[in-house]
């Protein structure tokens, strides 16, 4: 966790591409400690791979993603847009949880007694505290959703990437969640990069806003980008 | 049956074939339940005709046969590991061609030199009379490194099995955590092809980890129940082949069988 308004992360001419489709090009920006970026952009705008290339799971075509001195792409608190876990894997939701804490290990083979403290604490912040025996495929999508975010929030070192948080969550979760992610950066100093359709309330929150779109691409605050073309366009165009 | 297992144990083979038995069947369903819920099932089979391939191909050249076999099927788990990743092979139909073409290559090799000696033939089916002292010793202490470094990295086999992307993003080791499942996978096929049979072996990895899928809900218990189930089955299956006189892999096999039956109905019924 770096002191606020130190520079995390800098992207610069980033292109990416699956072989000859280049999803986007061009796109510059950073993140400062403490901020709240928000992506949007359309179906296929290139969201998840950017997410992946901040990863370090796909490589850029061209263009530079820096991050801070020492700081790396692991441990980040990293909530992936689908899991790729089968409908039949055996695994209880404490199990998945904790499995979040793996980055703090180093050598160590088991977990600690304060890891254990760290997930118990986490699940009772998500209200997730009496699904801790259930199967994690036996959940419904949004209680998966709260679970991957508490594994998520034990995997973070000040800094987390969520890929679309509230795709299936109900209004209420949804609520409860901007408001949990708002209070987690305004008390614990969090740093987050989000993935959102929700344009209203991502944009209200957000520190700053990358549109993704193609070779025309917007960085900048909420205030110009409500103002900017891309903006405007897309929030009528976009779901209300 | 008192008076049959104190037959067993008095042939030092038998004792030999139990320790060694039972030392593989708790490691196979181990790694079992790491490679089942990923879809890697498949894995020990081109394994293990990859290993009699191998095996084939030391009696040609005059060489042990453990250790030709050994560091080839650790380059195959390896291969194969990754042939999953990429989306331009089919996992599952690369491990079919790899399986037949082992099979293949092993069977050409024996019939253009020694011809199916009975060396070849226990390889294939398996035999608990091949064991050596020497193999004994290598066995049991192959074994012993396997479950070790298996609960070692427990937690991570875990994370890799139920999230690759995650644990690739937020760990950074995830690829060494692979290399490791395949390499100590490798071992325990090769280790126990001798006994089970290359053609059977895989099942050892396989059925226990299905049968205690049926009954149990949570990672840790599956590992559990399915390391019980399988040292059970090992037994029973030996004590069976030794009163019958009949092969032990299959009696093993179908004993594994059985159980997995037996608790499928079980769970069914508690369910109700
Ligand atoms: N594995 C892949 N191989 C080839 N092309 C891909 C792959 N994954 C995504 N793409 C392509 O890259 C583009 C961007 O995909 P991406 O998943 O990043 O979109 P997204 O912005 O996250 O969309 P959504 O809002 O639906 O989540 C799409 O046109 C898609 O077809
Ligand atoms: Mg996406």
């Amino acid at each position: 966790m770096g002191s606020l308004g130190e520079t995390l992360l800098t992207c610069r001419d980033l292109t990416m591409s699956y072989g000859d489709h280049v999803v986007f090009e061009h796109v510059d920006f950073e993140v400062k400690a403490g901020e709240r970026l928000c992506i949007v952009g359309e179906n296929g705008a290139g969201k998840s791979t950017l997410v992946k290339g901040l990863l370090g799971l796909m490589r850029p075509t061209s263009g530079a993603i820096e991050w801070k001195e020492g700081r790396g792409h692991a441990r980040i608190g990293y909530l992936p847009q689908r899991t790729a876990a089968r409908d039949d894997f055996p695994a209880s939701v404490r199990e998945v949880i904790l499995s979040g804490c793996l980055g703090t290990c180093g050598m160590r083979p088991w977990y600690t007694h304060e890891q254990r403290e760290r997930a118990a604490s986490t699940m009772s912040l998500l209200d997730i505290d009496d699904l801790s025996g259930e199967t994690f495929c036996s959940l419904s999508g949004g209680q998966r959703q709260r679970v991957l975010l508490a594994r998520a929030m034990c995997a973070a070192d000040g800094l987390l990437l969520l890929d679309e948080p509230t795709a299936s969550l109900d209004p209420m979760a949804t609520k409860g969640l901007y408001e949990l992610l708002r209070d987690l950066n305004e008390s614990h100093g969090l740093t987050e990069i989000m993935v959102s359709h929700d344009i209203g309330p991502a944009t209200e929150q957000a520190t700053s806003i990358l549109h993704l779109a193609g070779d025309r691409s917007f960085f900048g605050t909420p205030e110009s980008y409500r103002a900017s073309a891309a903006g405007r366009l897309f929030a009528e165009g976009g779901r209300p | 049956m008192m008076a049959i297992i104190c037959r067993i144990l008095s042939y030092p083979f038998m004792t030999n074939a139990l320790v060694v038995g039972t030392i593989v069947s708790l490691c196979a369903s181990m790694l079992g339940a790491s490679l089942v819920p990923k879809r890697y099932s498949m894995i020990g089979d081109g394994l293990s005709h990859v290993g009699f391939a191998a095996v084939a191909v030391a009696y040609a050249l005059d060489m042990t046969p453990l250790t030709v076999a050994m560091p080839v099927c650790m380059v195959t788990a390896f291969l194969l590991l990754r042939i999953h990743e990429s989306s331009k092979v089919k996992g599952d139909a690369a491990i079919a061609v790899v399986c037949s073409a082992a099979l293949a290559i092993g069977v050409m090799t024996v019939s253009l030199t020694t011809g199916m000696n009975t060396d070849v033939n226990s390889y294939l089916f398996g035999s608990i009379l091949a064991m050596s002292k020497d193999d004994v010793r290598l066995s049991v202490a192959l074994g012993l490194v396997v479950m070790v470094v298996y609960l070692l990295f427990y937690n991570r086999f875990f994370s890799l099995t139920f999230d690759e992307e995650f644990t690739r993003a937020t760990d950074g080791h995830a690829e060494t955590y692979k290399t490791v499942l395949a390499l100590l996978t490798a071992a325990i096929v090769v280790l126990g092809m001798r006994m089970m049979g290359a053609l059977l072996i895989s099942s050892l990895i396989v059925i226990p980890t299905l049968s205690a899928m049926r009954a149990c809900r949570r990672f840790s218990m599956v590992v559990t129940l399915g390391a019980v189930v399988s040292v059970v089955c090992f037994m029973a299956g030996v004590t069976a082949s030794f009163a019958l006189s009949v092969p032990t892999g299959a009696c093993v096999v179908l004993v594994d069988l059985a159980a997995f039956c037996l608790l499928s109905l079980i769970s069914k019924v508690m369910r109700r």
